[in-house]
């Protein structure tokens, strides 16, 4: 008896939990990866206060990060996303390609390739730079050990391998106009040839490929190994502001790459629970001015400077960035040739 | 086990206990419910693969140098394990000293505790900074983030696999026996090496196989103490997660099926063992 | 185990043959390697633990737990384990009744089925779930055109664990039920019992104690899981987190004390698991002595 009321009640339980998800309040999730968490911490509030304002209307935010290539993931397989705010364009390509959850042309829907807010890569080091570490050719100095995440698993990490290819490339060709140039074909190929040595030297330095960016600052900051960590700049200036400004610093080479976190609506998920209106809000408040001065405020360098506080700015280095599709030929070139299984990535660790 | 002579095993007999329909039905329509419907989940995707992609995945260098290590790492740690877990168990079930019901206890504690707080723990512990790690570096020995790592963090997670099947065994030996051969002559080690060790080789070999089994699909104590070093660190879950987050399912699905494979065999081999010692000693 | 082990002393005590017994100095050293092995090897990472959640004082430790997130994440961890507990012991106190009560063909290879999850990598637990109930897999559309979410939502987390700790109390019973045979329910049954009153009367009874230490584990595993978890939950926050999953994310936000305070919460539960279980095991233990005494005294009588 005893049993059987124990059975009905677990199976009870089990339906009332599927039921629980259709709450009265509309609610929408934000998936998003690591390092953003902060951001949208404070974003998410000040989003709320401004829907209440406008619409009376009482939303809740749910947000989900962890790596960008398991959350794309997590989405195709069906977790439930009204928005994804993801590392980079490939990802949130994945979900439009394998699922079909919203249009190809995602990416021209919002201002500046969907990129409300861009970082770029820059170089934490430990407190005084004993090592002397000042640009991308000062990694491969003898005895430097370099902290940097799994391009395989990590959206970061690629962004990281990209941008010291991109040095090694300006390097050789003096810059990025030849690269196009029929005429200059044999001469690319050269400096191309040259970057694959520069980026493989660089990772035969690297003694832990952590699977996320996160991680691998736990492994650099805590551990204290490695002598250098590549990261995200808004990651650099959090890791300095939440774990010590007296012991790590922040150094900025003289070329970087521009990072685009892109940001997207996913249109059946939104249209099938009702929340589109929310969904757009949500991603168009993230390019009005407050939004603009969060991201400022959180390490991201803002799309539209002007409505950022200016010591905020100020922060901000200036350095040569070049962007990926102008080095690269796009994300989808960028991972079939470097990152997918067989790529460059690969080689570079074949014995 | 073969106390009750059947003719017909399914014909219901007068005598019989009741309940046979009921619970073999329940307990196949459960174990087909939760384990083996979502399992042929997995080989139905593989299927997709033609045998050829088949092949060239799990025949790739990354997949086969982590096959390398899962495989290897977890028989260097079930060897380990093999060694101490015998002796752990020898003190536990032979010998009387204070504290003994408390260092008991603690040999399932990784069973309880998660394996991410393990993974984390054990970082924390064998890393350049940690307590353990210090010292072993200054040795010229590299704990965390090589392949000893993934050692250590497979030692902790079938140490008590060995103990708890081994410590059944040591305590169903009959101190008779012993004597006896002690009576005709038998010295210590002797004792030792002719009647105790095999009289638990059955149990010695259960656990050596059930820790192997359980460290080569190990993930989470794992993953933050190995690197994750292409080629040389990355144990096959890993890969398989790696390959996930390239949206590669049938790729995930081809090595998942190999460790699964490997897994059953493991089992079936443990359950085969498990027969033959209940036979042997009939 | 304690009761053959002090006897196996006394008498060795008392008539000393060299052979069945170790010397002192063997003792020590093995009991020495043995304490020293698990020591190293279990002792430490549990200090390490407890170190650096109070790293900060007691206040920062009790902080970590003043967080709505982390409260989500322990009700969802007690409710998961509160579904996949009970249905795991419906099933395996079934399992063991059929595997043990009858013969039947296939037996060793229904008892391997039961025991492949705890040799199925936790990835892979997951990964199946994926397969099964996402978007891409079999039943997903089905389930979104009926607005059920499983994956990424509750049931899915319920079934992983229970996919995971499925094997803990069917392999608890088996072997005791197998080795305590059927003698006991055919004489009730000759007594006119009935199968319900049998089982109750009969054999819950003999199996209590062990059926009580599966639980336990079972509880432990159901509580502590996290590679399976984590493939199927969605990382909500505050709705699909559980315990193992919270501490990861508090690890990765760089509040390492509240990681770890979150993850001694978790230890402390397998400490108290590991008390309660040496508790059990010992009145096994007086259970099978009261047992065997009992029989004796049986076949003593004429």
């Amino acid at each position: 008896m005893k049993a059987r009321r124990m059975i009905l009640a677990t199976v009870l339980g089990l339906t009332a939990g599927a039921g629980v998800a259709a709450a009265q309040t509309r609610t929408i999730l934000n998936v998003s990866y690591d390092p953003t968490r902060e951001l949208y911490k404070e974003f998410n509030e000040q989003f709320v206060r401004h829907w209440h304002q406008e619409t009376g209307e009482t939303v809740e935010i749910q947000m989900s990060h962890g790596g960008a290539g398991k959350q794309a993931r997590a989405v195709i397989d069906g977790l439930e996303a009204d928005v994804v705010t993801l590392a980079l364009a490939y990802d949130i390509d994945a979900i439009s390609e394998e699922a079909g959850l919203m249009p190809e042309d995602w990416q021209a829907r919002l201002p500046n390739d969907s990129a409300p807010y861009t970082s770029t890569i820059v170089f934490l080091v430990r407190k005084g730079n004993p090592k002397d570490i000042t640009d991308w050719d000062d990694l491969l100095a003898p005895g430097i050990e370099v902290i940097t995440p799994n391009p395989k698993t990590s959206g970061g990490a690629r962004w990281n391998y990209l941008a010291a290819w991109g040095f090694a490339l300006q390097r050789e060709l003096g810059g990025f106009e030849k690269l196009g140039d029929p005429a200059a074909a044999a001469e690319v190929g050269r400096a191309e040839s040259k970057a694959r040595e520069f980026v493989t030297a660089l990772y035969r330095k690297v003694p832990v490929l952590d699977t996320g960016a996160r991680g691998s600052t736990t492994t650099f900051v805590q551990r204290g190994i490695g002598d250098v960590l590549l990261a995200w700049e808004n990651e650099a200036f959090l890791a300095v502001e939440e774990l010590g400004p007296d012991k790590f610093e922040i150094v900025v080479p003289s070329v970087s790459i521009l990072a685009q976190p892109p940001v997207t609506v996913i249109d059946k998920v939104a249209d099938r629970r009702g929340t589109r209106d929310i969904a757009e809000g949500y991603l168009e408040y993230l390019y009005s001015p407050t939004g603009q001065r969060l991201a400022a405020k959180h390490f991201y360098r803002p799309y539209d400077r002007s409505s950022a506080d200016p010591d905020d700015l100020g922060r901000f280095p200036a350095l040569s960035l070049f962007t990926i599709d102008e080095v690269f030929g796009g994300w989808q070139k960028a991972q079939a040739e470097h990152f997918n299984d067989g790529g460059l990535f690969d080689s570079m660790y074949k014995p | 086990m073969a106390r009750i002579k059947i003719v017909n095993p399914f014909k219901r007999r007068p005598g019989r206990i009741p309940g046979f329909g009921l619970t073999l039905g329940v307990t196949v329509s459960y174990l087909s419910l939760v384990v083996l419907i979502p399992l042929l989940g997995l080989v139905i995707k593989t299927a997709e693969l033609s045998w050829g992609q088949f092949w060239g995945t799990i025949s790739n260098d990354r997949v086969l140098a982590s096959f390398g290590l899962s495989v290897g790492g977890s028989l260097v740690a079930a060897t380990v394990n093999l060694v101490f877990g015998f002796v752990v168990a020898w003190v536990l079930v032979r010998y009387s000293f204070p504290g003994r019901r408390i260092v008991d206890a603690l040999v399932d504690l990784p069973f309880a505790m998660p394996t991410a707080v393990s993974g984390i723990a054990l970082t924390a512990l064998y890393a350049r900074t940690g307590w353990l790690g210090g010292p072993l570096d200054a040795l010229g020995v590299k704990a965390a983030f090589s392949r000893l790592g993934v050692v250590i963090a497979l030692i902790f997670i079938g140490l008590p696999f060995v103990v708890r099947t081994l410590q059944p065994a040591l305590a169903d030996l009959e101190s008779e026996i012993e004597e006896a051969a002690a009576s005709l002559g038998a010295g210590r080690v002797q004792t030792i090496r002719r009647v105790i060790v095999p009289a638990v080789l059955p149990a010695v070999l259960t656990g050596f196989a059930l820790a192997f089994a359980r460290a080569v699909g190990e993930y989470g104590s794992v993953v933050f103490i190995s690197g994750n070093m292409p080629m040389r660190t990355e144990i096959t879950p890993l890969l398989i997660i790696t390959k996930l987050e390239q949206y590669d399912t049938a790729g995930a699905t081809a090595i998942a099926v190999v460790l699964l494979g490997f897994s059953f065999l493991m089992l079936l081999a443990v359950n085969m063992l498990q027969l033959w010692s209940t036979a042997r000693s009939r | 185990m304690a009761g053959s082990a002090s006897m196996s002393v006394a008498v060795g005590a008392r008539a000393a043959p060299p052979a069945t017994r170790d010397a002192p100095a063997v003792r020590w050293t093995l009991t020495a390697i043995a304490l020293a092995f698990l020591a190293l090897f279990l002792v430490l990472p549990l200090v390490v633990v407890f170190a650096e959640a109070f790293r900060e004082g007691i206040g920062a430790y009790l902080a970590s737990f003043d967080d709505p997130d982390a409260l989500a994440a322990i009700s969802l961890t007690l409710l998961t384990a509160a579904v996949a507990v009970p249905l795991n012991v419906a099933f395996g106190i079934c399992a063991a009744w059929a595997i043990t009560k009858f013969k039947f063909p296939g037996r060793p290879l229904l008892v391997t089925l039961i025991d492949l999850p705890f040799a199925v990598s936790p990835v892979v637990a997951g990964l199946i779930f994926v397969l099964v109930f996402g978007l891409q897999g079999w039943l997903g559309p089905w389930l979104v055109a009926r607005d059920i979410r499983v994956i990424f939502a509750v049931p899915g987390i319920v079934l992983a664990t229970l996919f995971i700790t499925f094997p803990f109390v069917a392999r608890e019973l088996i072997p005791l039920m197998e080795e305590q045979g059927t003698e006991e329910e055919q004489a009730a049954m000759t007594l006119g019992a009935r199968g319900w009153t049998i089982f109750r009367r009969v054999t819950l009874p003999n199996i209590r104690w062990a059926l009580l230490y599966g639980v336990i584990l079972c509880n432990a595993r159901a509580m502590g899981e996290f590679g399976a978890v984590s493939v199927v939950s969605g990382h909500i926050r505050g709705r699909t987190n559980t315990l193992p999953l919270h501490v990861e994310i508090l690890y990765n936000e760089y509040s390492f004390v509240a990681a770890f305070a979150t993850a001694s919460l978790l230890a402390v539960l397998a400490i108290a698991t590991l008390v309660l279980k040496s508790l059990v095991e010992y009145r096994i233990q007086r259970q099978v002595a009261r047992a065997s005494a009992g029989a004796a005294g049986r076949e003593a009588l004429p």
